[in-house]
């Protein structure tokens, strides 16, 4: 089965089983989720419920043990490493609780690296540097290195590397996770404003329930690596 | 990823980790210098020595005699007897000789033994006619002094350690007179039979008186090494005289006894004749050539083959020896890549959630790699020419103290350059293979969780 119109991304059945020793860990198991275009879903649950990993599984970082996922017509566990590295260049925008900028770079250099991958040619990336920047309203500190920002500033600036390629499927883990609830906010608008500007699909881990009821347009709920529930908020 | 981003990529990585890659690329660069400074020795005394043998006449000379009788083979050329029906080495064959392709001059050697008076003192010693070519052919290169002014100035150059004998201070003795004692053929009434160097009178007798002559002569120069000592060069002279000087002596030679007694229809006829080539590698052509002719033929060139397969060897061996720093070297550039995996954990997880490609990574580590190779290569080509030099500098501030001419041991030819470099390159490429596919087939997802 594959996705088909409306639907960004789609997990079949997906599992994703570690096996340390004799015991075997299910951190996703038998998860079936379908992520509407322009959809902004809250994956929420505990420390451990499997949230994360289901992310990045259908972010293409991490390969399923078990079931398909669906993105753009394809299923991404069958897909060869150098095309999920395209799927991860091209389709997908990733953000990370901890920031995860490069030290040893600018923030300019940090938001331009997506484009370097993607083999951007060299003239139009000032300019999508520059139109990320400004969407998250950093136009100002290109030069500054990430330990001359603050965490707010730190996760605006990972907000515009992973917008930069301009993506269809934004993927947030624990976005806020590492801010303080005022930032935290600050960053909650910055991606509706994203989803709602751009038409922009996102899928959000939180552990936070009202931040995922207050910015999301559906909540899938995890627990042990099962889905537990799935909706439209109330 | 696009060639100038990975260059600039690998560019700032190796900077910020820029004493762990400047301390590689040095072990880099000390492994070549190493390389290029024991091949450049070979190089050099293979340079220095074929330059010296082929300087030295051996090698792009072909001696011709009659040719002799099988049972003789074994004795020198000088002392075997001709065989039957041989053709005279006369004046016919020299100019037949002369009109070979790649044929340079032809010659006969005149070499007498003397008395020099100098100073009041007399020394015994082998006097030789030496060919104006010689000048040309780098045989008396390092020469203190000069080469003779003309072809028939009455001049000379002595071996080193024959001035040594005249003065203790041979430099001073350029520009002095000696007096040189020997023996002059005079010929007697007609008869048969006759040899070159002497008059048309005494060609047709065969038969001479000898009378004691002087010479003054001038010393122009004084030669550290004997030029073409040995069997058919200038002999074993250590008194050198132009050959046409030499000629008009008419000096008594070894050989004149057994030619005065040797039929030979009239007609002068030389003992040997020395047949000098364009080049030692033409020798072999020459050679047969006059072999076919009708005459015996001597040339070393058995010989300069055997140098060639030594040297090679030998090359070889320095090479393998000069490798060891090389090998040591890219067990460093492993050990850096290596640590560079363990740091940069968390930022090739990043890369690869930004979309880089397991190919991404692993250009990039080799990159790196061959940056550094490069870098270490011409570095250490540089530490090898500078080693080179400076062991050239001391080598020939000893021979100076010797009072020998300087040389130059090493040589570090254009090709040295690009192999070296291009081996650095290789060395650390085959070095990044193990850290570059080990860091390509990291999980992206545990690397993000790496602190």
């Amino acid at each position: 089965m594959t996705t088909g119109d409306g639907v960004a991304v789609r997990a079949e059945r997906v599992s994703k089983h570690y096996e340390m020793g004799a015991a075997v860990i299910r951190a996703v198991d038998d998860v079936t989720l379908e992520i509407r275009t322009g959809e902004f879903v809250a994956l929420l649950g505990s420390s451990g419920s499997g949230k994360s990993t289901l992310l990045n599984l259908m972010a293409g970082l991490d390969r399923p043990t078990g079931g398909a996922i669906f993105a753009n017509g394809k299923n991404l566990s069958e897909m060869r490493s150098i095309e999920l590295a395209r799927y991860r260049s091209r389709t997908v925008g990733m953000v990370f609780q901890s920031f995860n900028l490069l030290p040893r770079m600018t923030l300019e250099e940090n938001v331009e690296l997506p484009l370097r991958l993607a083999e951007v040619d060299r003239p139009e990336r000032g300019a999508r540097v520059q139109e990320a920047l400004e969407r998250v309203r950093l136009e100002k500190r290109l030069s500054h290195r990430p330990s001359e920002l603050s965490g707010g500033e730190q996760q605006r600036g990972a907000l515009a590397r992973a917008l930069v390629n301009r993506p269809t499927l934004l993927f947030a883990d624990e976005p806020t996770g590492n801010l303080d609830s005022a930032t935290g906010e600050s960053i909650m608008l910055l991606l509706k404003e994203i989803q709602q500007k751009l038409g922009m699909t996102i899928v959000m881990v939180t552990h936070e329930r009202p931040l995922a009821e207050r910015f999301a347009d559906r909540i899938a709920a995890l627990a042990d690596g099962k889905l537990l529930t799935d909706g439209v908020k109330s | 990823m696009k060639a100038g981003d990975l260059g600039e990529l690998a560019l700032r990585n190796l900077r910020e980790a820029v004493l762990r890659s400047s301390l590689t690329t040095l072990g880099v660069a000390v492994g070549v210098a190493s390389l290029v400074a024991w091949l450049s020795l070979g190089i050099g005394l293979q340079a220095l020595a074929t330059k010296r043998l082929s300087n030295s006449g051996l090698f792009d000379t072909v001696i011709v005699t009659q040719r002799r009788n099988p049972q003789s083979m074994r004795r020198p050329p000088a002392e075997s007897s001709p065989a039957k029906n041989a053709r005279p080495l006369d004046d016919d064959a020299k100019k037949e000789f002369e009109r070979l392709p790649n044929v340079v001059e032809v010659y006969s050697q005149i070499r007498f033994p003397t008395e020099v008076r100098y100073d009041g003192t007399p020394y015994s010693t082998i006097v030789a006619g030496v060919p104006a070519s010689a000048r040309g052919n780098g045989s008396f290169d390092g020469i203190q002094g000069s080469f003779f002014s003309n072809s028939n100035a009455d001049e000379a150059i002595l071996q080193i350690e024959f001035a040594k004998d005249l003065s203790t201070q041979p430099s001073n003795l350029i520009g002095k007179d000696l007096v040189v004692r020997y023996v002059e053929r005079q010929a007697l009434p007609p008869q048969a039979g006759g040899r070159p160097g002497g008059t048309k009178a005494d060609a047709d007798t065969g038969g001479f008186s000898i009378v004691p002559r002087e010479k003054r002569l001038r010393i122009v120069g004084i030669v550290e090494t004997e030029p073409a000592a040995g069997f058919g060069g200038f002999g074993s002279g250590r008194l050198l005289i132009p050959l046409e000087v030499a000629s008009s002596l008419r000096a008594a030679q070894v050989n004149d006894l057994r030619d005065a007694v040797r039929a030979t229809n009239g007609k002068p006829v030389y003992t040997s004749l020395t047949v000098r080539a364009k080049s030692a590698s033409l020798v072999q052509g020459i050679e047969t050539a006059i072999k076919n002719m009708g005459f015996g033929t001597f040339s070393l060139q058995d010989a300069t083959k055997s140098l060639e397969v030594f040297f090679r060897i030998f090359d070889m061996l320095l090479f393998i020896f000069g490798s060891l720093a090389l090998a040591v070297a890219t067990l460093g550039i492993i050990n850096t890549l290596v640590m560079a995996i363990l740091e940069r954990r968390r930022e090739i997880g990043i890369l690869k959630a930004l979309g880089a490609a397991d190919r991404d990574v692993k250009q990039l580590f080799f990159v790196e790699a061959s940056v550094m190779g490069f870098l270490g290569g011409v570095l250490g080509v540089g530490f090898g020419w500078l080693v080179g030099r400076a062991v050239t500098l001391g080598i020939n501030l000893y021979l100076k103290r010797q009072s020998l001419p300087s040389t130059d041991v090493f040589s570090v030819p254009w090709w040295l350059v690009l192999l070296a470099i291009l081996l650095a390159v290789l060395v650390s490429l085959v070095a990044g293979l193990y850290p570059a596919s080990r860091a390509a087939k990291l999980n992206p997802v545990e690397a993000l969780r790496y602190e």
